[in-house]
C-alpha cells in the first residue's frame, strides 16, 4: 500500500530535476486530487511512510501523534522555531529502514546512469554503471524483502466495480460506546433503597492492574484475602486487623486467591505454576502443589478438590488429601484460564478463557473432579471471558461477562447448552456476582464509568449505579451474610457497598430461602 | 509408492486457495462486525473455526464478496496475488481510514514434485483452522486499540495482482491507497503449506 506510493514519490522526488516525463496515469492525477493535490502533501506522505511502512511490526507509541507530526516538521526545508510544547523530535533510528532509503536513493542514480547509457560517455560513468547492474539483482532481492512485494511497476491493483453499499445514514458506530466518556445516567430508583456511595474505601496500594488474575476473596470466617504486588494480606472484616501472610520473592507474585468453602484454608495460585494451601490460623503453608507450566490465574474449591486454571490454557482438579494430587487435567482452552467457577450445587464447573470460551464441565462419573471433555462449549462472546457467577437459586443457569470486545453479560442454560439471554452492558465487564438475598445480580465495569451495575435477575431491569472506583474494578466477592459486596478496582482501592442489606420485612422470607439452600447443598454433598 | 501418502492429507494449490478464500471471507465479515461498520443487526451468528463470527445479512454486501472472493480464489491457484487489501473510507469524504491488509508469500509445500502447478502440502487442515482461529480471535481483539470509526463508512477489497494479469469484466485498475500518519500493527500469521498469510491493520493515528 504506501510501500507503493513511497517508492514512486521517491522516484518522482528524483526525477523532478532531471528530465521530463510523460503525463501520470490516470489513477495517479485522481489520487493526488483526492489528497489536496499540494505538493506538501506528498512531501509529508513520503516522510511518514520512512516511518511507518518500512519499520515492519510497529506497536502503536503511547504519543504517536507527536512523533509523526515532528517528522513532517523536519521535513520542511525551513525549520521553524521550535514548537510551542518544547517537545523535542528525537528520531527513532530503529524504526528506520536506512540499508533500504540508501538502496534506493543509490538506485534511482544507477538507473539514471542506465538511461545515459545510450549516449556518449565518459570513463567515469561507465564504472559506475558496471557496479550498479552488478549489484542490480542484490537490490532487487532487497527491496522485495523488505517491501514484501515487489516494485509498484510489478503489480496491479485490482478492483471490483460493483461496490458494497456504505453504512445506512441513520447507523452509528456502536463502538462509540466504549470510546466515549459519558456521565453516568440517572439511576432508575428500584423497589428498594440502595445505598450508592460506598460504606468503606481501604487502600490497596500495588493491587495489580492485571484482566486475567483474581486476586481478592472473602472467607466464610469473614476475612478477606488480597494479593497486592509481591505479598498476601488478609483483612478481618470483622475487627479490622490486617495480617500479612506471606511474602514472594523477587519477581513472583500471587496470581489468585481462593478460600476454602468452610474454613481458614486459602488456596493461592502464583506465577510460577504452583498452587499452595495456607492455613490461615496458624498463618503456615500446608503444601505446594505443581502441574502447571505457567502462572496459575483462576482458582475454584469444591470440598477436598481444588480446580486451578493456568496461563497454559490447561485446568487441573487436585486432590488436596492425597499425596499423588493432580486427579485430571483439562485442555479445552488453548489460551489463558481466567474464569473459574463450581456451580452452587458443584455439578457443573464453568471456566473462562482469553480464547473467548467459556467451558461448562459436568461432574466425572466417579464423583471426583468432572469429564476431560466439556459439556459444553459456548464460543459466543467476542472478548477474554473472566466473569462467570452461577445462579444460587436456579442451579443451571450460569451467567458469563465479557471483556472490552464484547461487553455482554449473556446467560446460559446448561442443561441443555441453551443461551437464556445477553444483555449488552456498554462496558467490559470483570466480575458478576448473584445476590443471595435477593433475586438480582451485581456486575463490575471498566471504562468509561468503572461502576458496579446492580440488575434485576431475570429481567435485567438496572436497578443502580454504583460509582466511585476512578479505574476499572478489576474483583469483587461477597460478605459471608450476603448483604455486602467488596470490589477491588485498578485505582487501587478496595471499597465496600452495602448493597444487599436485607430488607427487615423480608427477613422472614429470606430466611426460609436460605435454608432452603442449605439443605440442598447437604443433600449433594452426601451422593 | 507415495499415493497412499498423498490421499491421506493433502492440500493442492487450489485447495490452498479456498481455505485463503474462506478465511478472507469470515475475516472481512468479522471486521465489518467488530469495527461497527454496519449495524450490529445486519450480521447474523456462524460457528465457524470454533468461533462465533459474525456475518453480514445484507444481500448486497454478500454479493460484493462473493464476486470478489471467486476472483481471488481463481487467481490464488494460481499464485498470482501478492496482497489483498480490504479498505475502510469515510463514505462521504472518501478518506481512507483503516486498511486490513492480507499479504500472500507463496510457499513449496512438502509435496515431492516441482512442478509449480502441482505443489502439496501435507498440513494437518486442523492445525491450519486453529492458526486461523488465532487470527480471528486477533481480529476482534483489535477493538481496544483501533480508533472509533465515527462517520459512515463503506470498505472495498483491493487485489494486487502480477502485472501480468489480464483485467476481467467488472474489474477496474486502481491506484494504491495509504494512509496519512498511519500505524501498522501485525497480527498473527498462518500458513496452509503452500501460501503463507500475514494480516497487517494500518490504520489513522488520531491527532
Amino acid at each position: 500500500m504506501s510501500q507503493f506510493n513511497f517508492v514512486s514519490d521517491l522516484q518522482n522526488a528524483l526525477i523532478m530535476d532531471g528530465e521530463t516525463r510523460g503525463p501520470a496515469p490516470r489513477w495517479k492525477k485522481k489520487l493526488e486530487a483526492s489528497l489536496n493535490g499540494s505538493a506538501n502533501t506528498t512531501r509529508s506522505v513520503l516522510s511518514v511512510s520512512y516511518n511507518t511502512s518500512f519499520s515492519g511490526v510497529q506497536p502503536p507509541t503511547k504519543t504517536p501523534g507527536k512523533s509523526s507530526s515532528d517528522a513532517k516538521k523536519k521535513s520542511a526545508t525551513t525549520p521553524s522555531k521550535t514548537p510551542g510544547g518544547g517537545d523535542r523530535f528525537i528520531p527513532n533510528r530503529a524504526a528506520t529502514n536506512f540499508d533500504l532509503a540508501h538502496f534506493l536513493v543509490k538506485k534511482e542514480a544507477g538507473e539514471n546512469s542506465d538511461e545515459e547509457n545510450g549516449q556518449p560517455k565518459n570513463g567515469d560513468n561507465n564504472v559506475n554503471n558496471v557496479q550498479a547492474s552488478a549489484h542490480k539483482s542484490e537490490r532487487q532481492k532487497l527491496i522485495a524483502d523488505a517491501a514484501q512485494v515487489g516494485d509498484s511497476k510489478g503489480s496491479r491493483i485490482l478492483c471490483y466495480q460493483n461496490k458494497a453499499p456504505a453504512a445506512p445514514e441513520s447507523h452509528t458506530n456502536p463502538l462509540k460506546v466504549v470510546y466515549s466518556i459519558k456521565t453516568p445516567i440517572s439511576t432508575k430508583s428500584g423497589t428498594r433503597y440502595i445505598p450508592t456511595t460506598s460504606e468503606r474505601i481501604l487502600d490497596a496500594p500495588d493491587f495489580v492492574n492485571d484482566y486475567y488474575l483474581n486476586l481478592m476473596d472473602w472467607s466464610a470466617d469473614n476475612i478477606v484475602s488480597v494479593a497486592l504486588g509481591s505479598c498476601v494480606y488478609l483483612w478481618n472484616a470483622g475487627s479490622g486487623n490486617i495480617e500479612q501472610l506471606t511474602e514472594y520473592e523477587e519477581g513472583d507474585y500471587a496470581c489468585s486467591l481462593s478460600w476454602i468453602q468452610d474454613g481458614q484454608i486459602l488456596a493461592i495460585g502464583n506465577s510460577t505454576g504452583a498452587v499452595e494451601l495456607w492455613d490461615c490460623s496458624k498463618v503456615k503453608r500446608l503444601r505446594v502443589m505443581d502441574g502447571h507450566s505457567a502462572r496459575v490465574g483462576s482458582l475454584a474449591w469444591n470440598s477436598f478438590l481444588v480446580s486451578s486454571g493456568s496461563r497454559d490454557g490447561t485446568i487441573i482438579h487436585h486432590d488436596v488429601r492425597s499425596r499423588e494430587h493432580k486427579v485430571s487435567s483439562l485442555a479445552g482452552h488453548t489460551q489463558e484460564v481466567c474464569g473459574l467457577k463450581w456451580s452452587t450445587d458443584f455439578k457443573y464447573l464453568a471456566s473462562g478463557g482469553n480464547d473467548n470460551l467459556v467451558n461448562v464441565w459436568s461432574l466425572a462419573s466417579n464423583g471426583v473432579g468432572t469429564a476431560t471433555e466439556p459439556l459444553h462449549k459456548f464460543t459466543e462472546h467476542q472478548a477474554a471471558v473472566r466473569a462467570l457467577a452461577w445462579c444460587p437459586w436456579q442451579p443451571n443457569v450460569l451467567a458469563s461477562g465479557g471483556g472490552t470486545a464484547d461487553r455482554c453479560i449473556k446467560f446460559w442454560n446448561v442443561c441443555n447448552g441453551s443461551l437464556i439471554k445477553s444483555v449488552d452492558s456498554k462496558s467490559q465487564v470483570c466480575a458478576l456476582l448473584f445476590s443471595r438475598n435477593y433475586k438480582e445480580l451485581i456486575s463490575a465495569h471498566g471504562f468509561a464509568n468503572n461502576q458496579l451495575t446492580i440488575w434485576k435477575y431475570p429481567s435485567m431491569v438496572k436497578q443502580s449505579d454504583l460509582t466511585g472506583h476512578t479505574s476499572r474494578v478489576l474483583q469483587m466477592a461477597m460478605s459471608p451474610d450476603g448483604s455486602t459486596v467488596i470490589s477491588a478496582g485498578a485505582d487501587e482501592t478496595l471499597r465496600l457497598w452495602n448493597c444487599f442489606a436485607p430488607d427487615p420485612l423480608a427477613a422472614k422470607k429470606v430466611a426460609s430461602v436460605n435454608s432452603k439452600a442449605k439443605q440442598s447443598v447437604f443433600r449433594q454433598s452426601i451422593r | 509408492m507415495s499415493t497412499a501418502q498423498a490421499t491421506k492429507n493433502c492440500i493442492t494449490l487450489k485447495g490452498s486457495a479456498q481455505i485463503i478464500v474462506e478465511y478472507l471471507n469470515y475475516g472481512i465479515n468479522s471486521i465489518l462486525f467488530q469495527r461497527g461498520i454496519y449495524p450490529a443487526e445486519n450480521f447474523d451468528n456462524t460457528q465457524q473455526y470454533g468461533l462465533t463470527i459474525l456475518m453480514s445479512k445484507d444481500p448486497k454486501i454478500k454479493e460484493f464478496l462473493q464476486n470478489v472472493l471467486k476472483q481471488t480464489e481463481e487467481w490464488l491457484a494460481k499464485n498470482m496475488i501478492n496482497k489483498i487489501s480490504c479498505v475502510i473510507t469515510n463514505a462521504h469524504t472518501k478518506e481512507v481510514l483503516e486498511c486490513w491488509d492480507f499479504k500472500m508469500q507463496a510457499e513449496m509445500g512438502d509435496g515431492e514434485t516441482n512442478d509449480p502447478t502441482k505443489l502439496t502440502s501435507s498440513k494437518d487442515l486442523t492445525r491450519i483452522q486453529n492458526e486461523i482461529r488465532d487470527v480471528m480471535r486477533q481480529i476482534s481483539a483489535t477493538v481496544s486499540y483501533l480508533p472509533l470509526l465515527d462517520c459512515i463508512c463503506t470498505f472495498d477489497v483491493m487485489i494486487h495482482t502480477l502485472q501480468s494479469t489480464e483485467i476481467p469484466t467488472e474489474w477496474n485498475e486502481t491506484g494504491a491507497v495509504f494512509i496519512p500518519n498511519a500505524q501498522a500493527v501485525q497480527l498473527r500469521s498462518f500458513s496452509t503449506g503452500l501460501h503463507k498469510l500475514d494480516t497487517v491493520v494500518n490504520y489513522k493515528m488520531s491527532s
